[in-house]
């Protein structure tokens, strides 16, 4: 569905990602992981065309991705980055429903789809109603979810969507994550620096350390099998306090 | 409100454009210059011309430029004037004038009989302490303190030359005319410029000192009109003419009196003159009657339109401007420089600056200012509220798949609309104080009244005009708290 062939990327000089092929397959959900600046925002920019690469394609089911292609692609995926990135000036229906109406979709079949996605992501709609100044972290968390899902794209990308949430809120919205995205059967691409999301949500776990891909596959994979000694290192390290470790 | 205000300034600019059947007469900034500019302006209209006088739109340099420029067909000067400070020559009479004058398509005739030289003064009581007589003598005591009218300290046949001649010692300080009288009484100053045929030369107890040494030249009142004037208006030529000799010295004192001493309206002291109504019509009385004037509609309406329709211009020019300079940086430095350029000009010299480029009087350049004022404070506001939204929510409206445009207007002109709309607050302020000077350049408003205050030393006249500015100023500034009401988004606000 969505592949990047050969592709490096410097910013001022420095690079930030190495020439790199990754592909990410069909309706299974792929957590990119790895410490602070080991690219793996970059790689996520890249897959929006938000960054054109240095070298090599990012290629979105057949298409390469260019400046030019990019604005339209975009409505293709759905992204999700950190804080929300809600629009303050707008209610959250409006954050929702923004771009659909924006391209002259009809009312009524939007506000259908405000209240179907209301229900995937658990939220009430009277909420919708509110600015986003109004709502608490993991109800922004939830409407952004429901603007990137808004005009049903095949692909979704996160970037650290719990990273700002307090732990309780957290665990609900990563319990309801992992049911929406089965449900819905999407290609998802979720970036975080948390070990135990990632084998929360995870298909397939790719580890990244300065622009490099390090490993790719399962948590067994990453634990048994490590390809390098900083895998075995950034596992434990996450790991290393028994009473966070997952049940 | 707005449209309204839109189609009053267009009747106005009509009104300019219909001028050409109209004689239009120009006067300085004085009491004895407003006087005579009626006493023109009702002669004309008594011989059947349509005649407008426009008041006290500045000093010599000003209405010389409107002269040139054909805003105004004639104003009365004084023969010394034009020779030292228009032509920069020494003579004086009415033939070397029209010789120099001719180049411009302009012309002097009609002595009206009077002389009005410039002197310097100072009170009677200093002046026998010291025994000072003339001129010379006050060489002798450079203490005394020197203030001097703006403009008599920077013309040719002013301070300048006055300070070689007599080698005067002293340093002098500028101050309006108007306020100089009263500098005199409280001590603040004990040596001012005056015009010969000043009414308050008696009543502040001034002694003239004698000019020993033939340093000013003779200031005989003439006429200085444009030389097309006598074939469009012959008729009003030939009433104008007979004026010539037709005011005395003492006459003018007394007429000068009768505007700064009781307060007689300048058109009814013409009127008095010309003998046509024959009787005083009392002028409006005590500060409530100045500040409710008949005029108080007409300067409100003139003071709204040029606040408002420079600022909608400012908006309409100055909002893209900040766009794109937030969109460029490199054009941001250009941009909001030269913008800010014009704030870095006085308010008067700039409308100076703009009478001869735009050869207009009035409105016109008035609104240009005012315009050039109002574009900073919006420049800059939409500059910082577009550069200041947080480079996450641009990504987000990136990501999403909006194109530029939608970007810009369903997200980043909302999200900076607080900062948007203060600049354009804080503009359309600034503008109803600076819309005050626009009176100088003859754009009528609230300035006109303390213009004319400032001229006749009549503080409840200055007042009068200067508090409904600042009452104006403070309703613009609730109507604009009120508007952010409904603009700024209210997910903004909280």
């Amino acid at each position: 569905m969505l592949a990047l062939q050969d592709v490096s990327k410097s910013i001022h000089g420095q690079p930030v990602l190495h020439r790199t092929n990754l592909a990410f397959p069909t309706a299974r959900t792929t957590v990119v992981i790895g410490p602070s600046g080991c690219g793996k925002t970059t790689l996520l920019r890249l897959m929006l065309g938000l960054t054109a690469p240095d070298t090599g394609t990012v290629v979105f089911d057949g298409e390469t991705v260019t400046p030019r292609s990019a604005q339209a692609l975009r409505r293709r995926i759905g992204y999700v980055i950190q804080a929300g990135g809600l629009f303050p000036h707008l209610s959250a229906r409006r954050n929702v429903t923004l771009l659909a109406l924006h391209l002259g979709r009809p009312r009524a079949q939007v506000d259908r789809r405000v209240d179907q996605l209301a229900e995937v992501v658990q939220i009430s709609p009277d909420m919708l109603d509110r600015y986003p100044s109004a709502l608490s972290g993991g109800q922004r968390q939830r409407v952004a979810l429901m603007r990137a899902l808004m005009l049903d794209p095949p692909v979704l990308l996160m970037d650290e969507p719990l990273g700002a949430l307090d732990p309780m809120i957290r665990h609900d919205l990563q319990t309801d994550l992992v049911e929406i995205f089965a449900k819905l059967g999407k290609t998802v691409v979720l970036v975080t620096h948390d070990m135990h999301e990632a084998a929360h949500f995870a298909h397939e776990i790719v580890l990244m350390r300065e622009g490099r891909v390090l490993q790719r596959g399962s948590l067994e994979d990453l634990l048994a099998r490590p390809a390098d000694p900083f895998v075995t290192e950034f596992v434990r390290a996450q790991r290393a306090d028994p009473r966070l470790a997952q049940p | 409100m707005i449209a309204r205000l839109w189609l009053l300034g267009c009747l106005s600019l009509a009104a300019e454009a219909a001028a050409q059947d109209t004689l239009m007469v120009g006067s300085k900034r004085f009491t004895e210059s407003y006087i005579l500019g009626e006493i023109v302006s009702q002669t004309a209209a008594a011989a059947g011309v349509p005649a407008q006088h426009r008041q006290g739109m500045g000093n010599t340099a000003i209405v010389f430029e409107a002269l040139k420029a054909g805003s105004i067909d004639l104003y009365p000067d004084y023969t010394g004037t034009i020779g030292r400070q228009l032509l920069g020559i020494e003579a004086t009479d009415l033939e070397t004038l029209n010789r120099g004058l001719r180049p411009f398509g302009l012309g002097v005739a009609v002595k009206l009989g009077f002389g009005n030289t410039y002197a310097l003064a100072l009170l009677e009581s200093e002046a026998q302490r010291r025994g000072i007589r003339t001129l010379s003598d006050l060489a002798r005591h450079p203490d005394l303190r020197l203030g001097l009218g703006h403009e008599f300290l920077e013309r040719n046949d002013g301070w300048p030359g006055l300070k070689r001649a007599y080698r005067l010692p002293h340093t002098a300080r500028g101050l309006d005319h108007g306020l100089a009288y009263e500098a005199m009484a409280q001590r603040q100053i004990d040596v001012m410029d005056i015009y010969s045929t000043d009414a308050k030369i008696e009543r502040y107890k001034l002694r003239v000192l004698e000019d020993d040494l033939r340093y000013f030249p003779e200031y005989d009142a003439v006429l200085v009109y444009r030389l097309d004037l006598p074939d469009r208006f012959p008729a009003a030529w030939a009433a104008l003419r007979e004026l010539d000799g037709a005011i005395g010295a003492a006459q003018m004192i007394a007429m000068n009196a009768q505007a700064e001493l009781d307060g007689t309206p300048f058109d009814q002291v013409a009127r008095g003159y010309l003998g046509a109504t024959g009787r005083a019509i009392d002028p409006p009385s005590g500060f409530l009657g100045k500040l409710l004037g008949p005029d108080t509609w007409r300067l409100t309406q003139q003071h709204l339109f040029l606040v408002f329709a420079s600022l909608a211009a400012a908006v309409a020019i100055g909002v893209p401007l900040g766009v794109w300079a937030a969109r460029s940086p490199a054009a941001a430095q250009v941009i909001i420089s030269s913008v800010g350029i014009a704030q870095t000009i006085p308010s008067l010299a700039l409308l100076a600056l703009l009478i001869p480029l735009l050869g207009r009087i009035g409105t016109v350049p008035a609104l240009v200012a005012l315009f050039l004022y109002s574009l900073l404070p919006i420049v800059r506001n939409v500059h910082s509220g577009l550069t200041g939204i947080s480079p996450s929510l641009l990504e987000s409206a990136r990501a999403l798949g909006l194109p530029a445009r939608a970007r810009l207007w369903l997200v980043e002109l909302p999200i900076a609309s607080g900062a948007i709309l203060a600049g354009i607050k804080t503009s359309a302020v600034i503008n109803v104080g600076t819309a005050t000077i626009a009176a100088f350049v003859g754009a009528g408003g609230y300035g006109e009244r303390i213009v004319t205050g400032l001229a006749l030393n009549d503080h409840q006249l200055l007042l009068s005009g200067a508090i409904p500015a600042a009452v104006l100023a403070l309703l613009v500034q609730w109507f604009f708290d009120l508007t952010e009401r409904w603009i700024v988004p209210a997910g903004l606000r909280c």
